[in-house]
C-alpha cells in the first residue's frame, strides 16, 4: 500500500515539545521532539501506556492547549487557524453531554454556534441521529440514555458540522467489549464513506488500534516520545474475517512486543 | 431437619393487600399520609408540652434539672383549639372575622414580597453575570457585596423609607427595595457558583467550536447555572416575606403583616391568640411562595434526573394530577 504517500499531508507536526508548568514551579515534560507527518484518509491510532502524553498531543492538534515550542500545521496552517475555521470534531473519552438538551438539541449544539439556519440544523441532525442509529432517542435526556448511547450521540455530534477531521480521546474507553466492538465497526463504516475524512484516535486497547487503524503510532513515556510508528496493511473492509486472520494476530503481537518495550 | 432455600425463609410472598398498601404509599396517597401524620405529630407534642405543664405545676424536675414550663401556660401558649377559634372570630367588635383581614393583609405583603423579589433576583442575576466576565470587577466589588449583608436591615429600613419618601414621595416604593436588598446576595453567590462551576471538558468543546464568550455564558454557563440560581431563590422566596414584614415595620403602613403583628403584639397579654394566628398565616404566606418557586423549578428543569426528595414529590403529584384531571372532566 503506497497509497499514503500519494495523497496530501493534513497534519505536520515537527519538533514539538510541550511542557507543563504546575503553580508551583514544577515542569512536567509531557512531549519531547514528536515528529509526525497524517495524511489524508487516514486512521491513526496513538497508544501508549497512562500518562505518555497521548491527550496531550490531541489537544496540541486541537488548539485546546498551547506547544511550548515546535512546529504544527493543520491543512497549511496554524492549529489555531484550523480551531478558528472549525476543521475538526473532537470526541472526549466521556461524552461530554449537556444535560439540559435533548439528544437532538445536543447534535444541534455545534450548528447553532457555526449559525447554520433551523432548517438545516433539523435536517442535519436528524441525519446524524439516524447514522449512529438514535433517532428513537431524539427528544430524551443525556441521563436517560446508557453510557455507549451517549458516546453515539457525541459522535453524531461531531459529525454534524462534516469536518474532515476527527480527533478522538479514548472515545470507547469506558465501555463493554460487546459495545465497544459495535461503535468499532460503525465508526469504520462512517470514516469509510467519506473518502476525506482523517481520523487520529487515542486508544489503550491494542486489538481495538490494529482492528481500526491504518498506521499505529506507539509512544513511550516520561518524557512522552513516539518510540515506533506500524503500518498496518490489513484490508480493507475490516470485518469478522479480520479478527479471525493471522496477518492480525501477528499485528497484536507486534505492538504489543513494542509496548512491553516501551514500558521498561 | 429439611433444607429450605434462603430466599424462600428470607421473603415470604407479600399478600395482595400489602402490595396495594405499598402502592398507595409510593403514590401521592403516601405524601398525604405521611403529611397527616407529621401534622397530628407537631399538634400532640404542642397540646403535649402544655398538659404536662398543667399538670406538673409549671414545673418539671429530673433530677438534678428542673425545667419550669410557665410557658405552656394558656397566656404563652394558647390552645391550638382558641388559636383556630381566634381566626374564624372578629378581632375587632362588629369587624369581619380576623382571617379575612389577615387574608387582606398578607396579599399585601405578599404582593411587596414579590416585587422585592423579583427586584432582588434580576440584581443578583446581573451582578453574577457581570463578575463572571470580569475577574476585576469581581475583586473589586465584591467585598462591597459582602459588606452590605453584614449591616442590620432593621438599622437600615427606617432610612431607606425615609429616603423613599424625600425621592418619591412614598414610603411604599422603599418596600421592596429592602427585600431586594436581603434577596440579591444568595443569587449572586449561587449564580456566581453555577456559572463557574463548568465541567473543563464541556467548556473545551465549546473552545473546539471556536464559540464567543457571549455564546460560551448563553449556551453553557447559564444553563448550567439554572440548578444553582433555584437553589438561592428558595431560599430567598420565603426571606422575602420577612424581609417585606420587617421593612413594613418603621413605614407606619397598616395595610400589610406587619401592622398586624404589632398591632397583636400590644395585646397579646389579653388575647396571645391572635398573634399566634397572624404567625400561622405568615408561615404559610412564606410555605406558599415557596412551594411556587419549587414548582416553577420543577417545570423548567425538566432534564435533570428528579434527585431530591422535594422533586420526587412534585413528579408525583403532578403525574397523579394528571390522571385525576381527566376523570373530573367526565
Ligand atoms: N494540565 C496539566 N498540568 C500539568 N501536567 C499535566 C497536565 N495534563 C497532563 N499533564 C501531565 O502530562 C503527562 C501526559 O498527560 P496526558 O494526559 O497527555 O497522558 P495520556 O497519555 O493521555 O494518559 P492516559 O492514557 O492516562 O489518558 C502526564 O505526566 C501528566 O501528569
Ligand atoms: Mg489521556
Amino acid at each position: 500500500m503506497t497509497a499514503v504517500q500519494d495523497t496530501k499531508t493534513i497534519i505536520s507536526i515537527k519538533n514539538l515539545n510541550k511542557e507543563y508548568v504546575s503553580s508551583d514551579g514544577k515542569v512536567v515534560r509531557a512531549l519531547q521532539n514528536i515528529n509526525l507527518d497524517i495524511h489524508e484518509g487516514e486512521f491513526i491510532s496513538l497508544i501508549g501506556p497512562s500518562g505518555c502524553g497521548k491527550s496531550t498531543l490531541l489537544r496540541l492538534i486541537a488548539d485546546l492547549i498551547p506547544p511550548t515550542n515546535g512546529q504544527l500545521t493543520i491543512n497549511g496552517h496554524s492549529a489555531h487557524e484550523a480551531r478558528e475555521n472549525r476543521e475538526y470534531g473532537f470526541i472526549f473519552q466521556s461524552a461530554t453531554l449537556y444535560d439540559w438538551r435533548t439528544v437532538l438539541k445536543n447534535v444541534q449544539l455545534p450548528l447553532e454556534v457555526m449559525r447554520y439556519s433551523r432548517k438545516e440544523r433539523d435536517k442535519r441532525a436528524h441525519e446524524m441521529l439516524k447514522l449512529v442509529e438514535l433517532s428513537d432517542f431524539a427528544d430524551h435526556y443525556p441521563w436517560q440514555l446508557s453510557g455507549g448511547m451517549q458516546q453515539r450521540v457525541s459522535i453524531a455530534r461531531a459529525l454534524a458540522f462534516e469536518p474532515n477531521l476527527l480527533l478522538m480521546d479514548e472515545p470507547f474507553g469506558a465501555l463493554d467489549e460487546m459495545t465497544r466492538e459495535r461503535l468499532n465497526n460503525e465508526l469504520l463504516e462512517i470514516w469509510g464513506k467519506i473518502p476525506s475524512m482523517t481520523v487520529i484516535f487515542v486508544t489503550h486497547n491494542i486489538s481495538e488500534a490494529v482492528y481500526l487503524s491504518s498506521r499505529v503510532v506507539v509512544m513511550s513515556p516520561r518524557p512522552g516520545r513516539i518510540s515506533q510508528i506500524v503500518d498496518i496493511d490489513l484490508p480493507r473492509p475490516r470485518g469478522p474475517e479480520t479478527l479471525d486472520s493471522d496477518q492480525y494476530f501477528h499485528l497484536i503481537s507486534q505492538v504489543r512486543h513494542l509496548l512491553r518495550e516501551v514500558h521498561d | 431437619m429439611s433444607t429450605v432455600p434462603d430466599s424462600q425463609l428470607s421473603t415470604p410472598a407479600p399478600s395482595k393487600f400489602r402490595l396495594a398498601f405499598q402502592e398507595f404509599l409510593d403514590g401521592s396517597g403516601g405524601t398525604v399520609l405521611y403529611f397527616v401524620v407529621i401534622v397530628l405529630c407537631l399538634i400532640g407534642a404542642w397540646e403535649g408540652a402544655k398538659w404536662l405543664g398543667q399538670e406538673t405545676d409549671y414545673r418539671l424536675e429530673l433530677g438534678p434539672v428542673k425545667i419550669s414550663l410557665n410557658m405552656t401556660r394558656d397566656l404563652n401558649m394558647p390552645h391550638l383549639k382558641d388559636i383556630a377559634e381566634a381566626l374564624s372570630k372578629p378581632s375587632q367588635r362588629q369587624g369581619p372575622p380576623l382571617i379575612e383581614i389577615l387574608v387582606e393583609k398578607v396579599s399585601y405583603t405578599l404582593r411587596l414580597a414579590v416585587i422585592g423579589f423579583t427586584i432582588g433576583t434580576i440584581i443578583g442575576l446581573a451582578l453574577a453575570i457581570l463578575f463572571a466576565h470580569s475577574r476585576l470587577l469581581e475583586r473589586g466589588l465584591m467585598p462591597y457585596v459582602v459588606a452590605s449583608q453584614t449591616v442590620p436591615i432593621l438599622a437600615l429600613a427606617p432610612m431607606v423609607i425615609i429616603w423613599s419618601e424625600n425621592l418619591f414621595g412614598s414610603r411604599e416604593i422603599g418596600m421592596p427595595m429592602i427585600t431586594a436588598y436581603l434577596a440579591f446576595f444568595p443569587v449572586t453567590i449561587y449564580t456566581l457558583r453555577g456559572l463557574s462551576d463548568v465541567p473543563p471538558t464541556a467548556l473545551e468543546l465549546m473552545k473546539s467550536y471556536a464559540a464567543t464568550r457571549r455564546e460560551i455564558l448563553w449556551k453553557l454557563r447559564f444553563p448550567n447555572a439554572v440548578p444553582y440560581i433555584f437553589t438561592a431563590l428558595k431560599i430567598t422566596a420565603p426571606a422575602s416575606v420577612v424581609g417585606t414584614i420587617i421593612a413594613e415595620l418603621p413605614t407606619g403602613i397598616q395595610d400589610g403583616l406587619g401592622g398586624a403583628i404589632i398591632n397583636f403584639a400590644q395585646y397579646y397579654v389579653s388575647g396571645p391568640s391572635r398573634l399566634w394566628a397572624t404567625n400561622f398565616v405568615t408561615a404559610m404566606a412564606g410555605i406558599l411562595f415557596f412551594v411556587t418557586v419549587a414548582v416553577t423549578e420543577w417545570l423548567v428543569v425538566r432534564w435533570k434526573r428528579p434527585s431530591n426528595h422535594l422533586d420526587r414529590w412534585i413528579d408525583t403529584f403532578l403525574r397523579n394530577l394528571r390522571r385525576v384531571v381527566p376523570l373530573l372532566r367526565d
